[in-house]
């Protein structure tokens, strides 16, 4: 069964790789930018099929710093300065909701 | 032509850390593991990425930006990793099968106990 589950996830990853850096034309950055979005499909199993509640808000707070790599990246494509504005708020939102988060699995009152 | 370099390199590992972290979120069997792989990596990998960034853009606004990003990021992260990581022991998650101790419960037990002896004597 590990073996198994071992053999899922080599074929899932070299599958993404070779479709991705050997069949896709594309610029080295958009490469790049979608190995980030593959690491943000597996941020979302984890999300999905999280044992415990902490667990899904690690992968929340994960996919936030993610996303601001990304946007940060999209930005240098385009080359547009705007996409870091969504960035910068992207983070903070992500950091005020994960503290939130954590109070309340804790079982504290926001204002404690 | 060297700056188109350094940054692209910079770029490449901090998206290579990036992956290794989530990798790390999907294999690891515990909670305080998973934040532990998740949370070193992919602070260092975007903060590496958005590094980067800022050497191919250089002093203007985008990198200015891109600097606070880091600042922001380098300070946040933490935080919410240790709030994060505090909730879950304290809203008894329970540890891997294969841990060989839990220093923070007995630490808290015993100053449990130091609190409660007083008043019962």
């Amino acid at each position: 069964m590990k073996i198994l589950r071992w053999l899922a996830g080599a074929v899932v990853i070299g599958a993404l790789a070779y479709l991705n850096f050997a069949v896709f034309k594309a610029p080295f950055l958009v490469r790049l930018i979608n190995v980030s979005l593959f690491s943000a499909l597996f941020v979302l199993y984890r999300v999905v099929r999280g044992p415990s509640p902490a667990d899904r808000i690690i992968a929340v707070d994960i996919l936030g710093i993610l996303i601001v790599g990304v946007l940060a990246l999209i930005g240098l494509y385009y080359n547009q300065g705007f996409f870091m504005d969504i960035a910068l708020i992207w983070a903070l939102l992500s950091f005020v909701a994960s503290l939130a988060f954590a109070k309340a699995l804790e079982g504290r009152r926001l204002d404690d | 032509m060297i700056r188109q370099y350094a940054g692209m390199i910079f770029i490449t590992v901090g998206i290579t850390f990036d992956f290794l972290g989530v990798l790390g979120l999907l294999r690891l069997p515990d909670v305080y593991n998973r934040l532990q792989a998740a949370t070193k990596c992919v602070t260092f990998g975007s903060a590496g990425l958005l590094f980067g960034v800022f050497i191919l853009k250089g002093f203007t606004s985008f990198g200015f930006k891109v600097l606070l990003g880091i600042a922001f990021i380098f300070l946040t992260s933490p935080i919410a990793a240790h709030a994060i990581a505090r909730a879950a022991h304290r809203g008894r998650v329970a540890l891997a099968p294969e841990s060989v101790a839990d220093l923070y419960e007995a630490d808290r037990e015993l100053k449990e106990e130091d609190h409660a002896t007083p008043q019962n004597t």
